[in-house]
């Protein structure tokens, strides 16, 4: 069959099943637009901006463990859509991102709209390509999905000249893949995982600390059956939450900055670490000289290049995480005592009984806390969660009770505001059952407001909750602890009426003062099924807590702070 | 932790990019590059570089496997036994005695390579370390001009 590189671009994505593109068309892409209006098998979103576009894609993806598509044209389009990339590559989202570029005639001369594309995408992609022959372009595709899906998930950044995609060329999509300088590891070395498990059963206070590879490699079921075997405790991190429930009797929370007292203590108390898919992240591991300084360390995970990054790792183990578990499982359930455990558990139970996570309610001032608890009280499992960042996104890491994988959507390593509204219409895409609610800031729903407009053009009801305190929070709370309340450039005070805003758009909006108001305004957005922004006004000077000084160790944590 | 010197040799696809994505590798991730040499492995889709490197041996480790996750990176080989060369050129002004320069190429397995009106050029090939030592000794014929490659090394 012989057909152009534009139509090969829309034969690859149906050979892979791609059912939704999120994009943005302009003139070095027209030919791929021009066979997308031609085609009926998958949908296209236009989102109002390309960065919306590639947060929408991963949003999808998080939520559905697809690949995500998103599609962009040249110069200030590709350069747009970067931040997305970045945002994909730091959390490890599986991504393929089809930018059109100048012809390759003009490649090089600084035409109209040229900018260097994949020289700009290396350093944020796990792969790119440049195809300069549609020949090309049935296998750079097929590789693309591959690796993007593959080993350790990221985005991959296929840039497509417009001369190519009028190419006219022999389209085969049955050639095998074949990648010899690309073989990610899936089952780890069974010598070493006898060697870990040997160490668990050794161990005394032995901890699990889960990380976002577990929810990528969908290992979930399996590492709640391995903590109930061996009656361990865990703790998650932020990109892990929601793989055990929330109510399981040994999840012991977050660790990190704001992680709870327990979460931290216990890692600074462990002596075998059991590191499942986690990367020992600045903002998890606090002062690095006195992280789990008693502990010997597992560390498994699918990419080499995460063990011993940051922390010495005395039980290496590359490989899948779900393949691994499931090894040493098999090998535990004979070998592992739970009484073992016991007395460490207590303590452990001690640390959350001593500090639990919690606020204080205030008789006139709605506490952004309770507003997450009570969106899980009325929601619970009927919600996907995405978050933007600041304040609001660690109260819902802290507050909300996630009960399974991929119910939590937030931009974790990058941590990019904007990222929420934008990800949240991509997961209402993928899982349309479910409510698709969209905690955010005041600062941050800016950051994409114009998306709006595509979700309420293509009825995506998304619900945003702005938990809204006049001020970029997270950085206020730095000033007021680190810069002795020198709040500078972070008062936003001044604001748009966000109910006229929703409406301008054609979505609805509410004002929220109390308990009684947002049940309300939750519940008439729910029932309507339309875009929706509630604006919370929340207590202006909460602050996260408790929370780990960056640089500090975890087990010197501010448990409270008193205003004045 | 203290930096030590490493030699590294990566077998790459030789394709569009592939070296760019090594150096923003390096440069991205704070590595240190003392030295790069690059050229394709002849009746092979291959090319073949060898990078001379330093840092502690963490950032050493991080390094082999950073390459190692490049999608078009077939090979590392951190060397440990490694018969290593490098190459130098320099250019001498036929005021010097020939024979005095001569005798101390000759010492560091070199020789003229051409001479022409008023220069000639001499060629050494040699480890990093006699290479250093050489340079120190022809300083005294005042160089007018000296070209230094970087390492090729072979496993033992
Ligand atoms: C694109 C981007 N710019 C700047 C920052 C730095 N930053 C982190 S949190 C934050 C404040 C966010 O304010 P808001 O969305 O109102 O959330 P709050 O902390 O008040 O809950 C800022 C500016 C960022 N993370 N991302
Ligand atoms: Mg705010």
């Amino acid at each position: 069959m012989k057909i152009s590189g534009a139509q090969m671009v829309i034969e690859a994505l149906i050979a892979e099943n791609v059912d939704t593109v999120f994009g943005y068309p302009g003139g070095a892409i027209m030919n791929i637009y021009d066979e997308i209006y031609k085609q009926n098998s998958f949908k296209h979103i236009l989102t109002r901006h390309e960065q919306a576009a590639v947060h929408a894609a991963e949003g999808y993806a998080k939520v559905s463990g697809k690949v995500g598509v998103a599609m962009i044209t040249s110069g200030p389009g590709f350069t747009n859509a970067v931040t997305g990339l970045a945002d994909a590559y730091m959390d490890s989202v599986p991504l393929v991102v089809i930018s059109g570029q100048v012809p390759m005639s003009l490649i090089g001369t600084d035409a109209f709209q040229e900018i260097d594309a994949v020289g700009i995408s290396r350093s944020c992609t796990k792969h790119n390509y440049l195809v300069t022959d549609a020949k090309d372009l049935p296998r750079v595709l097929k590789e693309a999905f591959y690796i993007a899906s593959s080993g350790r998930p990221g985005p991959v950044h296929v840039d497509i000249p417009k001369d190519i995609t009028a190419q006219i060329e022999v389209f085969d999509y049955s050639t095998p893949i074949h990648l010899e300088t690309y073989k990610p590891t899936i089952k780890g070395n069974v010598r070493q995982i006898k060697k870990a498990v040997m160490a668990i059963k050794e161990a005394k206070r032995p901890l699990f600390y889960i990380g976002g590879g577990a929810i990528n490699s969908n290992a979930a079921q399996e590492v709640r059956e391995f903590v109930k075997m061996t009656g361990i405790p865990a703790v998650e991190t932020f990109m892990a939450r929601g793989t055990l429930r929330y109510d399981d009797p040994l999840l012991i929370s977050m660790p990190g900055m704001h992680g709870s007292y327990a979460a931290n203590m216990a890692m600074s108390e462990t002596d075998l670490m059991i590191s499942l898919g986690a990367r020992f992240d600045d903002r998890v591991t606090g002062k690095l000289s006195e992280f789990a300084k008693h502990a010997k360390i597992i560390h498994v995970d699918v990419d080499p290049a995460s063990i011993s990054k940051i922390v010495k790792v005395d039980y290496p183990i590359v490989g899948d995480l779900r393949h691994v578990v499931k090894n040493m499982m098999e090998i535990a359930s004979s070998v592992i005592e739970k009484e073992r455990y016991e007395p460490w558990l207590e303590s452990v139970e001690h640390f959350d009984k001593l500090h639990p996570l919690s606020y204080k309610e205030d008789s006139d001032k709605l506490k952004p806390q309770w507003v997450i608890q009570r969106v899980g009280e009325l929601l619970g499992e009927c919600a996907n969660i995405t978050t933007d960042v600041g304040q609001h996104q660690m109260w819902t890491a802290q507050f909300y009770p996630f009960s399974r994988p991929r119910q939590l959507i937030s931009s974790g390593g990058l941590g990019t505001m904007g990222f929420g509204f934008p990800a949240a219409i991509g997961v209402k895409v993928a899982d349309f059952e479910r409510v698709s609610i969209n905690i955010t800031g005041d600062g941050s729903i800016l950051m994409n407001i114009q998306e709006l407009m595509t979700a309420v053009e293509k009825k995506i009801p998304v619900i945003n909750i702005i938990l809204n305190n006049n001020f970029l929070g997270m950085v206020r709370q730095w000033q007021t602890l680190f810069y002795d309340k020198r709040h500078s450039e972070t008062d936003l005070s001044m604001q748009p009426d966000f109910v006229m805003l929703a409406k301008a758009f054609g979505g609805i909006g509410y004002v929220v003062h109390t308990k009684e108001e947002f049940d309300a305004a939750l519940n008439d957005a729910v029932e309507k099924n339309i875009v929706a922004m509630i604006d919370v006004r929340i207590d202006r000077f909460e602050n996260v807590m408790p929370m780990v000084p960056s640089g500090g160790s975890l087990f010197n944590m501010m448990l409270e702070y008193k205003e004045k | 932790m203290e930096a030590v010197r490493r030699v590294i040799s990566v077998v790459v696809l030789n394709e569009a990019s592939v070296l760019s994505r090594i150096t923003d590798l390096f440069s991205g991730r704070g590595y240190n590059i003392t030295s790069l040499t690059v050229a394709p492995i002849p009746k092979s889709k291959y090319s073949r570089l060898t990078i001379v490197t330093s840092g502690s041996m963490r950032v050493i480790e991080q390094i082999t496997k950073q390459l190692h996750k490049l999608i078009p990176v077939l090979k590392v080989i951190e060397h440990c036994d490694a018969v290593e060369k490098e190459m130098v050129l320099v250019k001498f002004s036929s005021d010097n005695s020939i024979s005095d320069i001569e005798t101390i190429c000759s010492a560091y397995n070199g020789k003229i390579v051409n001479a022409g009106d008023g220069f000639f050029i001499a060629l050494i090939a040699d480890e990093s370390q006699r290479m250093d030592n050489f340079l120190d000794a022809i300083e005294r014929f005042h160089p007018k001009e000296i070209v230094r490659s970087g390492t090729v090394a072979l496993e033992r």
